[in-house]
């Protein structure tokens, strides 16, 4: 009973808003224009957005929209990857009037924001990191992501400068396709140095999970890895933790060289604010939203902390040179022949992949030199 | 190639350091619910308790830049949660462990909410004593420079453990745990024993909370406990209510905590969701192991409303 109560509450508002967009608004006010140009925009956050991670390079480009006029922006923090979402973009859409919505964690896709892209037609849904496909998902959803696999190419680089031990570490999350790229492309990176380098992962499971991911990184360092970064929500703890035990840091996300100091390498970092901008010029004049956004160093989708004093002069000069060939579009970070660390040929010599290649977003193996599994 | 790992040598090393760095906030939150059960009452809130004492201490640190501070204003929120579930629980007819589960997301709820802004800042960190330096491995000195607050802990669990047979506090506590009556008719007040059994508890549960950001993982967010405060509480029963089982429970946790991440780097990389379930697994056994169809739960307080 209580349910079918607040089901008609809902759709009364629902209705209400509505009537009221349809109605009341564009008499009261007076131009079309300007009733384009006031839109309501949700974030979702699936931790808090001060985490020197992945949130607080949400939150960062939220910051970036918010000052743009008409914009009214609502976000929520810490919200689990269950049918909590739901209820978090069901309240979004009816009682903040929300139009455009950005769940921006992995775990919102399918089958939440799906669900509520369902049931609520005419609201925008953009999701970070899901592959949106044509015919199987609705048309006022999308995702959008970034090429951030290149900037742990450059992470790479430099760690096969640093490296003494030959030996990197990579703490990761889950072994889901983004983060294998960036493991990869992290080894790949440092093999362009030198290819007798290896990796070592370590899986902690969860995207938040402090203690373990302390654990893991001491675990790595007592192996002898000597640059470690990482693929978890938050990297602040396995910055600190591998900057107290002497070893180099890669940032990811977010700059964390406040943590690492002089231990800091580089960083992949996001640059969300470009994104959003978009997404919302588009909406605001009307045009439509793109249901497969995606980009990388050179559509300014990702950017690369500035390099700290540890980086030797061979090291920077690599890092530049690179850095450049990706910037003008001539470089693959993914080319073959690439083995799989079970020995099969993943790419064959004959192709090299460009950063959007659609392939690149199943990958499922680790590459050659990677010690660790992804089961 | 300069070889600095340690190979497998690591594994043991691992669970060894990963004991006494993980054990910690379990043993303190352990004792504390010890305290309290042996008084007769269980306090489930202990886990808001060690939040709300992790966020105090790294609020408290980063704003006067003294960890030693951050320690001791986490015990005192801790003695007043504990103190406020003391006393609704002494109203007739409260049920202790409802109580406690709203005192937990309510220490949790207010920590986020007061702990949002220091969730950047970096505090300064309490101090290890480096044990390791006989070493050259530096693996081994790193595993052993160990904090302060373990050997407080262990230090903590002997006494405790003498304290509850020989003094005059551990029998009071101990009669009135194991039948109010009892203690009643000795003229002693038992909802005032039970008040001051929580707020000891919740103190030292904040002290566990205060290693968890002060030191390891170093660190205040909102996901730093992930269920450790519960899981202690549920080690004091596994521990049947000894503080020195508690303490040892609380390393056997820790070290097999470390399992996991350790196989991982060397080398074993299969299913380490299952390694990381090893902590549980022990749990059962263990408790499957000392279990009896003919006894009751050896050592529980009797007026403990868990065996009512």
């Amino acid at each position: 009973m209580t349910k079918l109560l607040s089901m008609n509450r809902r759709n009364f508002l629902q209705a209400s808003a509505a009537g009221l967009a349809a109605g009341v608004a564009p008499g009261l006010i007076g131009s079309p224009a300007l009733a384009q140009t006031a839109l309501t925009v949700g974030f979702i956050y699936v931790g808090p957005k001060d985490d020197y991670g992945y949130n607080q390079a949400h939150a960062e480009g939220a910051a970036v929209i918010k000052k743009m006029p008409g914009i009214t922006l609502v976000e929520e923090e810490n919200v689990p990857e269950t049918v909590d979402v739901q209820k978090t973009m069901a309240s979004m859409i009816n009682l903040d009037g929300a139009t455009l919505l950005f769940p921006t964690s992995f775990g919102y896709f399918d089958p939440h924001m799906l669900a509520m892209a369902a049931k609520y037609p005419k609201i925008q849904f953009r999701h970070c990191g899901g592959l949106w496909t044509e015919g199987k998902n609705p048309a006022n959803t999308g995702s959008y992501f970034g090429y951030i696999f290149q900037g742990q190419y450059l992470n790479g680089v430099t760690a096969g400068y640093a490296s003494k031990s030959k030996k990197i570490g990579f703490v990761a999350a889950k072994p889901i396709p983004q983060v294998l790229q960036n493991i990869n492309a992290f080894l790949l990176g440092a093999r362009s140095v030198d290819p007798t380098i290896t990796c070592q992962v370590i899986f902690t499971g969860e995207w938040s999970l402090a203690v373990k991911e302390a654990e893991a990184t001491n675990a790595l360092v007592d192996q002898g890895a000597d640059v470690i970064t990482c693929h978890v929500d938050s990297p602040k703890v396995v910055a600190e933790t591998a900057a107290g035990r002497g070893a180099f840091v890669c940032g990811y996300h977010a700059n964390q060289s406040a943590l690492a100091k002089d231990k800091y390498l580089t960083g992949a970092e996001w640059a969300w604010g470009n994104v959003y901008t978009n997404f919302i010029k588009a909406a605001q004049s009307g045009g439509k939203l793109g249901n497969f956004v995606r980009g990388g160093l050179k559509d300014g989708f990702v950017k690369m902390s500035p390099l700290g004093p540890a980086v030797s002069a061979e090291g920077r000069k690599k890092f530049e040179a690179t850095l450049a060939e990706i910037m003008a579009g001539k470089f693959s970070v993914f080319k073959g022949p690439i083995k799989d660390n079970k020995g099969n040929v993943v790419i064959t010599a004959d192709k090299a992949y460009a950063e959007d290649a659609i392939d690149l977003e199943s990958m499922a193996y680790l590459v050659e030199g990677v010690v660790g599994s992804t089961s | 190639m300069e070889d600095t790992g340690i190979g497998l040598w690591g594994v043991p090393l691992a669970i060894f350091a990963g004991a006494i760095r993980v054990s910690t906030p379990f043993i303190f939150v352990s004792l504390g619910e010890t305290i309290t059960e042996r008084s007769g009452r269980i306090n489930l809130g202990l886990e808001g308790t060690l939040v709300f004492g992790a966020m105090t201490a790294y609020a408290v640190a980063v704003m006067t830049g003294s960890p030693t501070l951050g320690v001791l204003a986490a015990m005192a929120t801790g003695a007043m949660f504990g103190t406020i579930h003391g006393w609704i629980c002494k109203w007739p007819k409260v049920n202790d462990i409802a109580i406690g589960i709203a005192m937990m997301q309510f220490g949790l709820g207010l920590a986020f909410f007061l702990g949002k802004s220091f969730i950047q800042p970096v505090a300064p960190k309490l101090p290890s004593i480096p044990l390791g330096s006989w070493s050259a491995v530096p693996q081994v000195q790193a595993a052993l420079n160990i904090n302060v607050l373990f050997f407080i802990g262990a230090a903590l669990a002997l006494f405790l453990w003498w304290a509850f047979k020989n003094t005059r506090v551990g029998l009071i506590l101990r009669v009135v745990g194991d039948s109010t009556d009892a203690a009643r008719a000795m003229g002693i007040s038992p909802d005032r024993v039970r008040l001051l059994a929580t707020a000891a508890g919740g103190s030292l549960a904040a002290i566990g909370g205060a290693y968890l950001s002060l030191y390891y993982p170093g660190s205040w967010n909102e996901g730093i406990s992930s269920g450790q405060g519960l899981m202690a509480v549920a080690l004091v029963i596994f521990a049947r209510w000894n503080p020195i089982g508690c303490f040892l429970a609380a390393l056997l946790f820790g070290g097999a905590g470390a399992l996991g991440p350790a196989l991982q780097s060397v080398g074993v990389t299969q299913g380490y969701y299952l390694f990381y379930a090893a902590p549980y697994v022990l749990t059962l056994i263990i408790l499957i192991a000392t279990s009896s169809p003919t006894r009751a739960l050896a050592g529980a307080p009797g007026a403990l409303s868990l065996t009512k």
